[in-house]
């Protein structure tokens, strides 16, 4: 038995049911929120372990043996997002404990953040495709209902778009498996891969492929799928946003790692061509977007949609390089991404707006909140020693070896741009003078609110440092999850327990 | 049937995919219910439609003899259903309160997001 697998879903839906319990006692909720998410930190932690001593962990539920239930898999890129998702979601419950008002307490944001965590985590641990299609909507439910806490006109604006394209994609993925399974006759991911290597007909195959494609891109926020996400991710509570921003994407994209790897390997010449344009045109419209933005949460969403193009990159060069770059990218992004929200949210807590016109002087009165917010920013322009450039640097040169010039050159002047806008922030939020007809600023932050507040920033800060500085172990970690990922005859043998003839 | 069922499932698709690129939100949602009753149809129809052949295993057999019709298709356009209700009722509520809220069911008056 290997309970660690099960447990990082359960422990969420269990926090989320205990919330519920306490739906009167806010206090309760709180403690539930920062235990719960602790707990999932804990364990992601343990399975990490043990999938990086014992290899790919496998549980089949209720001992139904493959293909036949449904099975958990654990392999190092599902354990290592695990672990990213208990990180984000420790600190985002720290940080709400502070940001999130009582009215928004009051409409259910803790069980529904659980619910949330429970379905993201579950997206990373299955190992059946239709297990997956329900994880996805788990998620999709929690995230639909966070986004609209509050009822303001933007965020049901912003709701009916992200509603309205989510559900679009679920309904494309739902078909892809049904004519999935019209082929192969099965569900569970190792022996659709396994049956997809013996058939003949081509064709059929690459069209699912792009369906597939299709329904995960706009769940990643790819090029030319990706208006759902500015035009919702700035209007919720930052704590909401700065959840989304650092999870829901990434399930996205980590989708299509896995169908990409494991499933559709078939033909990486057309698939992954497609991809590879994809990936270099998500870079560059994500972050001319961001370069037109004068608010401070819609920039960083531009900017999300244009660092989901390097993790793509990686997946569409298909090199053994290249998914290390990916992986270790999307490690990097995750935090720092997040970590940003988290800024944004402080300084709107201090300024009362995110319009970068109305901002200023930050760096005059709270000169420790400018320090952190540098770290983040320069770790996503990539510049050294933080983690954004040694994730630029892998993706690029994986690209420089599979002598991909053009998409190469787009990858290096995108991380010059994001530069341009970080900087931009710098400059407005932070450095020049507080504008004289500025409103005046909402209630300080208590000194108490004030620890919450820094707690996860410094905390997501010195894990961009820590992935930069002491960079090896987490390089090598990601280069033993992109060898398990280049040789999906392991993933299958893990599951299915047979021997596989290539 | 197989044909009948294919050119069904085709109009479904068609006419959501014409629903949702209206302006109006309450087409919109219109759109998305008859999407998910097409991608549930082709799920029931992608295993092949046999009739009158039960997946029951006689008694003392091990296993169902012949061909039966296959009952996991059906246990998942069960479970896309119960989905597909849920996340549309949200939906339904969704598009009343915006509508309370921004007081127009035309998405092209929704823009403040966008710019």
């Amino acid at each position: 038995m290997n309970p660690e697998v099960a447990l990082p879903i359960l422990i969420p839906l269990f926090s989320g049911a205990l919330s519920l319990l306490f739906w009167r006692l806010r206090s309760m909720q709180r403690l539930v929120a920062v235990a719960g998410t602790a707990a999932l930190l804990i364990t992601s932690l343990w399975l990490l372990a043990s999938v990086s001593r014992d290899g790919i962990q496998v549980m089949h539920m209720g001992n139904w043996p493959a293909p036949f239930g449904i099975s958990l898999v654990a392999d190092l890129l599902g354990a290592i997002m695990v672990v990213l998702t208990g990180i984000i979601g420790f600190a985002v419950a720290l940080f709400s404990l502070a940001t999130v008002g009582r009215g928004h307490e009051a409409f259910g944001y803790f069980p529904l953040m659980h619910l949330l965590l429970a379905g993201v985590a579950g997206a990373f641990l299955t190992g059946d495709i239709f297990n997956l299609y329900v994880w996805f909507e788990v998620m999709l439910v929690a995230s639909f209902a966070l986004l609209i806490l509050g009822s303001e006109k933007a965020q049901m604006e912003g709701a009916i778009k992200y509603v309205a394209l989510n559900l679009l994609s679920s309904v494309i993925f739902l078909s892809a498996v049904g004519l999935l399974y019209g082929l192969v006759g099965t569900l569970n991911m190792a022996d659709i891969a396994q049956r997809l290597g013996q058939l003949e007909e081509g064709g059929l195959v690459d069209v699912l492929a792009m369906m597939f494609m299709v329904a995960f891109g706009i769940k990643a926020a790819a090029f030319p799928l990706f208006f759902w996400l500015p035009a919702s991710y700035h209007t919720p509570p930052v704590a909401v946003s700065a959840l989304f921003a650092g999870l829901l994407t990434k399930v996205g994209v980590y989708a299509l790692y896995r169908v990409f790897t494991l499933i559709f390997n078939q033909s990486p010449d057309y698939t992954h061509e497609i991809l590879l344009w994809g990936a270099g045109l998500t870079m560059l419209t994500g972050v001319l977007g961001a370069a037109a933005q004068f608010e401070f949460r819609r920039i960083l969403s531009f900017h999300i949609v244009s660092q989901i193009g390097y993790m793509i990159l990686g997946l569409a060069l298909f090199t053994p390089l290249a998914l290390v770059g990916g992986v270790f990218y999307i490690m990097h992004h995750i935090i720092v991404k997040t970590n940003l929200f988290l800024v944004s949210g402080f300084v709107h807590r201090l300024k009362g707006s995110y319009q970068l016109k109305k901002l200023g002087g930050l760096y005059k009165s709270h000169p420790w909140l400018a320090v952190l917010f540098l770290i983040p920013a320069f770790s996503l322009a990539g510049l050294p020693p933080l983690s954004g450039f040694f994730a630029k640097f892998v993706v690029i040169r994986a690209g420089l070896e599979a002598e991909a010039y053009g998409v190469t050159f787009v990858a290096l002047l995108v991380g010059l741009l994001t530069l341009y806008s970080m900087v931009k922030i710098w400059a407005e939020a932070f450095w020049k003078a507080a504008p004289e007809d500025a409103e005046p600023a909402p209630e300080a932050p208590s000194q108490r609110e004030q620890w919450l507040l820094y707690l996860p920033i410094v905390g997501l800060a010195l894990c961009t440092l820590a992935i930069g500085l002491y960079g090896a172990p987490i390089y090598a970690l990601a280069e033993a999850s992109a060898a398990q990922l280049m040789d999906p005859g392991r993933y299958i043998e893990a599951v299915l327990g047979t021997e596989v003839t290539p | 049937m197989e044909p009948l069922m294919a050119l069904a499932i085709g109009i479904l698709y068609a006419t959501a995919i014409y629903m949702m690129l209206r302006r109006s939100i309450v087409k919109l949602v219109i759109g998305l219910m008859l999407l998910s009753n097409a991608a549930n149809l082709l799920i029931f129809a992608s295993a092949g439609m046999r009739r009158g052949a039960p997946p029951l295993v006689p008694e003392g057999a091990t296993a169902p003899l012949g061909l039966v019709a296959d009952p996991l298709p059906q246990a998942l356009v069960l479970t896309a259903i119960v989905i597909a209700f849920g996340v549309l009722s949200f939906a339904v509520v969704l598009i009343r309160r915006a509508y309370e809220i921004v007081k127009a069911d035309d998405l092209d008056q929704m823009k403040d997001t966008d710019t």
